[in-house]
């Protein structure tokens, strides 16, 4: 199988996608003749021209907004926001506008738009560029979000985004855009709403995605050590996101600990362990725990965000508690 | 000016013009009766006073030009060409509405005809129509996008970006403000430092000013603004004009002053345009007969709402968003 970079799998969803749909455009800042600003669209103003891959001022709101009356008027707009803490700046035309739209007209039509951004940590960007903020929009009702953790599935779910008829916000890991993984020889879309198990193991259940996703596998692979067997599933998608795939899991392990770098309090990992608390109550011997980061801003030193990132060893401790 | 504006347009264009204003004046007039009668749920904000904006602007449009409205919409949407009946049964919230009744007075919208939705946030619809713009131009479609917006949106930092995107872009799309004087309940006056007309030049597209109340002003000046629009790229039109009625309906208005109030009735737009019906020699039995044939209509399409049915939680719900298959 071929090596693919994270960030490449993003450029070919994108090259693909541009090619398969006259209708798609790409906007951003910097996208076009700088092929943006992690690369992502490197290579596309050349490939597909300055009209399809389009460069925009710094004006997130009325881009955003853009691309709402763009999707309902017969494009499918592709809005690169440069950093997530940005997307304060498009909460306007993401949650009142967009997310609305086809539920307030009464379903005549839907917006068919994509905001890709990235989150995260790891670059000593400090506090206004490496937070992750999916959990606000998750929990909009009529936006959908996705968080691939390797490069098949930043293709493939970033193809099901753009192919589908709602807003998706396609979320990207900026510690993961360099890294290389083995990916199929025809790269495919990866559907919405489904999880992979991509670790099996009968002692407990580690659910994640984006990057916690690889520390998930980091803390696997020491608890296998110690002859203890972790499964660990990477949701992919977090709105919709795969309940019967995760019950599923739990009822083989009975165990359940979800890790994500976002800030522990009120995020994915609440929801997802009030869920499962309340339909999977019967399977659990142990309390459900959540790995995520502190209740405080992402620190620039490097000292202070090494202890801030949800590590591996935090979710070791993690599952040997829930084993005790 | 008047003496050519009489001369451009011929008695059966200003019937057309007089009675599309008619209809949003007498829909609105029925709306404020049946939500003073507790039919109509929520709130709504009327645009008495403001109609010859709406009318002027869209006699300049075709089927395949779009609008981004506001939340004072009902005129947008009807001179836009919105079925009453679909109109009326959303407003009273329901199945039969345009929307469904998810919408309502804040939201209505009709895709069909390019009237793209009402919006609850104020400034929202200039972005909106800024996209659409956008998909004209890519798409290589000879449509224009009208973005309407009060001047209470003049405070709004959206309006900034979306004047020098529509300018960078050279896009088809015109703006048009809708200066009541009143943002909400406090005069634009106390809010806004500048003039539109100041502010614009700096963008490098036209500005042109009306006076929102004379319906043929704003067709003439209409129609030469949006030939511009389609042929070489943005500008923005100002229409003065007066907000009749509150902020919202039962909006009691102790903020303003009863002598304002008085004087607008001289600033009627309905009364300014049967004055050029009159010099046209249309007589009053003609315009009885246009009253009558109007509320007709629209007791016809309240009739209609009255016996519609109330929308299907289930069916709403599930509309959230297009249904995942998840397994």
């Amino acid at each position: 199988m071929p090596e693919l970079r994270y960030i490449r799998a993003i450029n070919q969803a994108l090259a693909d996608a541009l090619e398969a749909d006259p209708s798609v455009i790409l906007l951003g800042e910097d996208v076009s003749a700088a092929g943006g600003a992690f690369g992502a669209t490197r290579g596309l103003r050349d490939r597909f021209g300055a009209e399809r891959v389009i460069d925009t001022p710094i004006s997130e709101a009325a881009l955003a907004g853009a691309a709402v009356g763009a999707a309902l008027s017969g494009l499918k707009p592709v809005l690169e926001i440069m950093f997530m803490d940005f997307t304060t700046l498009v909460m306007d035309a993401l949650v009142n506008q967009a997310a609305k739209a086809r539920f307030m007209f009464g379903g005549q039509r839907s917006v068919p738009l994509v905001v890709r951004t990235p989150h995260g940590g790891g670059l000593s960007a400090g506090p206004q560029h490496s937070q992750c903020l999916e959990a606000w929009f998750a929990h909009v009702p009529g936006l959908k979000v996705v968080c691939p953790a390797d490069p098949a599935s930043a293709y493939g779910l970033l193809r099901a985004a753009i192919a589908d008829p709602d807003p998706v916000i396609v979320v990207e890991n900026k510690a993961l855009y360099a890294t290389k993984a083995e990916v199929p020889e025809v790269l495919e879309p990866v559907p919405i709403g489904h999880a992979a198990v991509i670790r099996p193991g009968r002692d407990l259940t580690l659910v994640s995605y984006g990057g916690a996703v690889h520390t998930c596998m980091a803390a696997a692979g020491i608890l296998a050590n110690e002859g203890i067997e972790a499964e660990v599933v990477d949701l992919r998608s977090l709105q919709p996101w795969d309940e019967a795939t995760v019950m599923n899991s739990l009822s083989r392990t009975h165990r359940l600990i979800v890790v994500h770098e976002a800030v522990e309090a009120f995020g994915i990992g609440a929801e997802i362990a009030a869920r499962m608390a309340d339909i999977g109550f019967d399977e659990l011997d142990a309390p459900i725990l959540r790995v995520g980061a502190p209740f405080m801003p992402v620190p620039f030193s490097k000292a202070l965000e090494r202890k801030y990132l949800p590590s591996a060893d935090a979710v070791v401790q993690a599952a040997r508690k829930v084993l005790a | 000016m008047t003496s050519s504006h009489r001369a451009a347009l011929g008695e059966n264009q200003m019937l057309k013009l007089y009675a599309d204003m008619l209809l949003i004046r007498r829909v609105e007039e029925r709306l404020g009766r049946l939500f003073a009668d507790g039919e109509v749920p929520g709130f709504i904000h009327l645009s008495i006073g403001q109609e010859a904006v709406p009318v002027g602007v869209m006699s300049a449009l075709t089927a395949d030009d779009t609008i981004a409205s506001t939340h004072r919409g009902h005129g947008h949407a009807i001179a836009k060409g919105m079925p009453l009946d679909g109109f009326f049964a959303e407003l009273l919230g329901c199945e039969q509405g345009l929307c469904r009744g998810r919408g309502g007075s804040m939201h209505v919208a009709d895709l069909s005809i390019g009237m793209l939705g009402a919006n609850g946030i104020v400034g929202a619809g200039l972005s909106i129509a800024l996209g659409s713009a956008l998909a004209h131009q890519r798409l290589r479609r000879n449509a224009i996008a009208v973005a309407f917006f009060g001047d209470g949106a003049l405070g709004e930092g959206l309006l900034h970006e979306c004047l020098n995107l529509a300018s960078l872009w050279r896009l088809p799309l015109l703006f048009v403000c809708e200066n009541n004087g009143w943002s909400e309940f406090s005069p634009s006056a106390g809010q806004i430092t500048f003039r539109l007309a100041d502010l614009v030049p700096a963008y490098g597209i036209p500005y042109v000013a009306s006076d929102g109340n004379d319906v043929v002003a704003v067709s003439t000046k209409a129609a030469d603004i949006v030939a511009h629009v389609r042929r070489e790229g943005p500008a923005v039109l100002e229409c003065f004009t007066t907000r009749m009625r509150g902020h919202y309906e039962g909006d009691a208005q102790k903020y303003r002053d009863p002598a304002e109030l008085e004087a607008l009735a001289a600033r009627d737009p309905i009364r300014i345009a049967k004055e050029y019906l009159r010099r046209l020699d249309v007589g009053e039995e003609r315009l009885q007969d246009l009253l009558t044939d109007i509320d007709c209509r629209i007791e016809a399409a309240v009739a209609a709402a009255r016996a519609g049915s109330a929308p299907d939680f289930e069916t709403a719900k599930a509309d959230t968003y297009t249904p995942v298959d998840l397994h």
